[in-house]
């Protein structure tokens, strides 16, 4: 049996690698004693696989870890999945609350096959909302974005604006998920949402900063990977101060099995889905 | 006259607001968080003393600590204490924080450092002293101790490396000698009848408030305050004397009541501390990260090179019982796969067999625990115990021979036979492991080529061995250079040149060129001397160790951070040479730096122990043997405190020594109940005193807010 869990990832904890949680998901579901299943071979290691890497110091709303359980062992202790969310959640770091479960075929793809998007909520300080309203413009009027990065250790240029799927101001602020009513004042930060392709390659949000670099004309080869500084010295471009991703995408018709319904009718894509239906 | 009033100004709130921003700029941002499970947020309050407790290296070294862990724990359970921590942070969180004003501090509530009362130091190896000096700095207040008063925190420091105090002499209000478990709460007591309560007068100069709380605090055993002892030098017109002419001729009070010279704290049973209670289960990953459980403290194995052995005695052993109970609550709280049985040689703890046995066999472990012995002893039957316990990811097994040749390892007194090497090598190969790693001393005294060279003997014999059962093996010797420590046998010897360590090193990359499946690696022998100048210091390495640090040299241990020219630079600006103060034979009558400060060990024990490493002559482990009298039992009213009358098979160091006597050496056994325990120790403590040499001896402490408990680190 495969359990499809789905995550949060706020405060502090960002600080935190994938890697770290990876082996925080592990310690907690041992300690619950969940009877997780083992690779065979020389160095058995916990059957947890993760979807996409979700880079240190970003947060989530919408992380996803695919647990392979023993049946046997799931039957014998007569575990239902109700009250899993709520067991691990007491078992896992502040800041890392478990938000649903639901069990997958097992020989359903992998999450790292299927994602194909991501909306972020990102805040910026360093620009006022008309600034960053015509980046906003140029960003998406651009017909292409050429930005450098390193990729396995070689340099490569690559075109974003193909994996700029959506983009635009939001209307509150960032901790309210930008949703709640009237923007901040001049001087405070801007709030953006965006939603970015995961394939051929996947774009982070430091990324698109340096789209805005680029349409504002700063130097493409630029590849600081340091969000407070990123972008800060050229005039006028926004620095990232903080990004969240909200949601991950899978399309409909990639998906073997019946799945869940859309439940972000916002996005107005019936192509695409939540991974996980999530608990309304 | 109101001592809240001065303590309640400092700021106490927390910075967290102004050290996020600086994550997003630095590498591996999460070492400054905290959130570990098992860290506490305690409340301050006026009725409390605050600590921070400090780790001078970075926080993945320094999180693991156990001696930390377990201070922290003890002092957070007390109703007057409340205990933080802080590592040293990396170059660029320091850069980071100096650029934004960010001052040192504490992980848990993000308070700054120089709002505690105290600031206590884990001293686990003296090329950390220059992170010590920066790591005050940071903290915002006057980095020597002359220049603070009762408004600034208290200095301490713990550990192995206080018993040689004096190069820190400057820095550091206030050491601790020896176990902390116990000496931490009385000296908590004596900072709260201070800076708690309001009952105390002041005399309305902050300088002599925080002089009569020094004096006050040394009135506590074990506590040493360099401040109220006078360290006299004179010119020395010695015979052959090439470098400078400055030696120390003594180091006395200054005032009366404080004691000649400190003896170090020791506990007497373990099983009365089964501390951590909660190890911190750290967010990210660090070293030795996997559950941690103390087998037992002390060593009697005498190896003369090694000063945790020397200053940890006598063994006192944690008793079987707990170190399961330690084991499965553990795991069941942290989530852990692996544990740790720790200790100075764990495969010499007496019930060392059916211990692991217990832990593998236990369902509650649920059949996918690893357990390891960080030291393995070098034999035979170790070696089944590690197939044992590490049926599944056999990748390599580690011996420390530590001697290339018979004459060597007696000088050392590391008692193993070539024999025992080869049968433990044979084991390993043919249970399975494909790559053996060796450890090796040079510079050792008297150490001639053909004991440096008998190094790659043994190993290509090991190579030999594993051809035998698998053709791909490898054989890894680590070569370390010697640095000769405080309070033991080799405190006299003047350590090897650095172009003496590097010609050794050469003779032995050359001799092993040919050998297919031989690895040499050694350790700079520049960072050996750097270490040998801070080791046995006096007080006039103060200001070489600031200099040091002044010109950016933190993270020494670091070898990308180390540079030995900023060494040699600060010693001549002060007028001392290497020669002097690192490659210099000392002398019997010599007075040395840390005379004044005491691990237990007599001193007549540790010079005859000299003379027969010189002589070549080997001293057998005093667990199950009679009594040398070095002075750790006998001196604390302590005893060796086995878990089992019977020793491990194998017997100790795998020398095959007659061990049948144990039955009737007079050891304390944990099976007798508690009662009866105390009273044949005062009995058998008694008939020491009378006839010296009837109870078996061996030496005493464990760790200071710092040592750690094993020799896994």
């Amino acid at each position: 049996m495969r359990l499809r869990f789905c995550y949060t990832k706020l405060g502090k904890i960002r600080f935190t690698s994938q890697r770290d949680v990876a082996r925080m998901w592990e310690r907690a579901l041992r300690r619950m004693n969940m009877p997780v299943g083992y690779s065979e071979g020389f160095n058995p290691r916990p059957l947890l696989s993760f979807g996409l890497a979700l880079p240190t110091g970003a947060e989530s709303r919408a992380e996803y870890v695919d647990v392979v359980v023993d049946d046997a062992a799931w039957q014998e202790a007569g575990r239902t999945t109700d009250d899993l969310p709520s067991e691990l959640t007491g078992l896992l770091p502040e800041g890392i609350d478990v938000v649903d479960v639901e069990v997958v075929e097992r020989q359903s793809g992998s999450l790292q096959q299927f994602v194909t998007s991501c909306s972020w909520l990102m805040e910026f300080t360093g620009v006022t909302v008309a600034g960053m309203g015509a980046l906003i413009d140029a960003v998406l009027a651009a017909e292409t974005i050429m930005i450098m990065r390193e990729r396995k250790g070689r340099q490569e240029t690559d075109d974003l604006r193909p994996s700029i799927i959506a983009l635009g101001l939001a209307e509150g602020p960032f901790d309210q998920g930008g949703e709640a009513a009237g923007r901040g004042d001049e001087g405070s930060p801007v709030v953006v949402v965006a939603e970015l392709a995961t394939k051929p390659r996947g774009v982070r949000p430091v990324e698109l900063v340096r789209a805005f670099v680029a349409v504002a004309g700063g130097a493409a080869d630029d590849q600081s990977e340091r969000w407070a500084t990123l972008g800060g010295a050229a005039q006028g471009t926004p620095v990232l101060h903080r990004a969240c991703r909200t949601q991950q995408w899978i399309q409909r018709d990639d998906v073997p099995d019946e799945a869940p319904v859309p439940s972000d009718p916002a996005r107005g894509d019936a192509g695409a889905e939540h991974v996980l239906e999530r608990a309304s | 006259m109101e001592p809240l009033a001065s303590r309640m100004t400092r700021e106490m709130s927390s910075l967290w607001n102004q050290i996020e921003p600086l994550l997003a700029q630095v590498t591996k941002p999460a070492r400054y968080i905290g959130g570990e499970q098992g860290a506490r947020t305690p409340t301050h309050g006026p009725e409390s003393v605050s600590w921070l407790l400090a780790y001078p290296d970075t926080y993945e070294v320094g999180l693991p600590n156990q001696g930390l862990q377990i201070l922290y724990e003890i002092l957070n359970e007390q109703a007057t204490a409340v205990a933080e921590r802080t590592y040293a942070p990396w170059i660029d969180m320091e850069a980071a924080m100096r650029a934004a004003g960010v001052p040192l501090f504490s992980l848990e509530n993000h308070l700054p450092a120089a709002s505690f009362d105290v600031l206590a130091f884990n001293l686990s190896a003296e090329l950390v002293y220059t992170n010590v000096l920066n790591m005050i700095d940071l903290a915002g207040f006057p980095l020597r101790g002359e220049d603070r008063t009762i408004d600034d925190p208290v200095v301490m420091a713990g550990g192995h490396s206080t018993f040689n105090p004096e190069p820190l002499a400057d820095f550091v209000d206030v050491f601790v000698l020896g176990d902390g478990e116990e000496v931490v709460t009385e000296i908590n007591d004596v900072l709260a009848s201070f800076l708690v309560g309001g009952d105390r007068p002041r005399t309305g100069d902050p300088r002599a408030d925080r002089e009569a709380l020094l004096r006050a605090l040394t009135q506590v055993p074990g506590v040493y305050v360099p401040w109220c002892y006078e360290a006299k030098f004179a010119r020395f017109e010695g015979e052959g004397q090439v470098g400078p002419a400055e030696r120390l001729v003594s180091i006395t009070p200054r005032f009366p009541g404080v004691p000649d010279r400190v003896e170090k704290r020791t506990i007497a049973d373990l099983g009365d501390w089964p501390y951590p209670k909660e190890q911190l289960v750290p967010l990210i990953e660090v070293v030795h990260d996997r559950l941690n459980v103390e087998l037992f403290r002390g060593c009697t194995r005498g190896c003369r090179f090694c000063q945790a052995g020397m200053i940890t005695r006598p063994v006192r052993e944690r008793p079987a019982e707990q170190v399961r109970t330690m084991v499965t609550d553990g795991l069941r709280r942290t989530g852990y796969d692996e544990v740790a049985l720790t200790s100075l040689s764990s495969a010499d703890y007496s019930g060392i067999e059916e211990t692991v046995t217990s832990i593998i066999d236990d369902p509650a472990c649920g059949g996918q625990v690893s357990v390891s012995l960080p030291s393995l002893r070098v034999d035979a039957f170790t070696v089944g115990t590690a197939a044992q316990i590490q049926k599944v990811r056999r990748t390599g097994l580690t011996f420390a021979p530590e001697g290339g040749t018979w004459r060597m390892r007696q000088v050392i007194n590391k008692l193993i036979r070539e024999e025992d090497l080869y049968a433990a090598v044979d084991a390993a190969f043919s249970q399975g492991w494909k790559r053996v790693k060796l450890y090796f001393l040079i510079g050792l005294p008297t150490e001639t080529d053909e004991d440096t060279l008998g190094i790659v003997e043994l190993a290509k014999q090991c190579v030999a061995i594993g051809r035998r059962y698998h053709p791909g093996v490898t054989v890894t010797a680590s070569v370390g250079g010697f640095v000769p420590k405080v309070q033991t046998p080799f405190q006299w010897f003047g350590q090897n040149t650095i172009e003496e360590l590097t010609r050794k090193i050469h003779l032995l990359r050359d001799a092993a060129r040919p050998v297919r499946g031989l690895t040499i690696r050694w350790h700079d022998p520049k960072a050996t001397a750097a270490e040998g100048i801070v080791s046995r210091g006096d007080r006039r390495m103060g200001p070489v160790i600031e200099q040091v640090w002044r010109e950016g040299g933190t993270f020494q241990e670091w070898s990308e951070c180390f540079a030995l020219d900023r060494w040699l630079t600060a010693l001549a600006d002060h007028g001392m040479t290497l020669e002097d103060a690192v490659y210099r034979h000392r002398t019997a009558d010599e007075v040395l730096p840390w005379d004044h400060v005491s691990a237990g060990l007599h001193r007549d024990f540790l010079w005859q122990e000299w003379q027969d490493a010189l002589a070549e002559h080997g001293l057998e482990d005093c667990r199950w043997t009679p009594c040398y009298d070095c002075g750790a039992c006998t001196g604390f009213g302590v005893e060796h405190v086995v878990a089992s009358a019977v020793p491990p098979a194998g017997g100790s160091q795998g020398t095959g020594q007659d061990l049948t006597t144990g039955g009737q050496v007079p050891v304390r056994f944990l099976a007798e109940p508690p009662t009866a325990r105390k009273e044949r120790t005062l009995a058998s403590v008694g008939a020491t005193t009378t006839h010296g040499s009837s109870v078996a001896d061996g030496g005493i402490e464990g760790q200071g807010p710092a040592g750690a408990p094993g020799a896994g680190n």
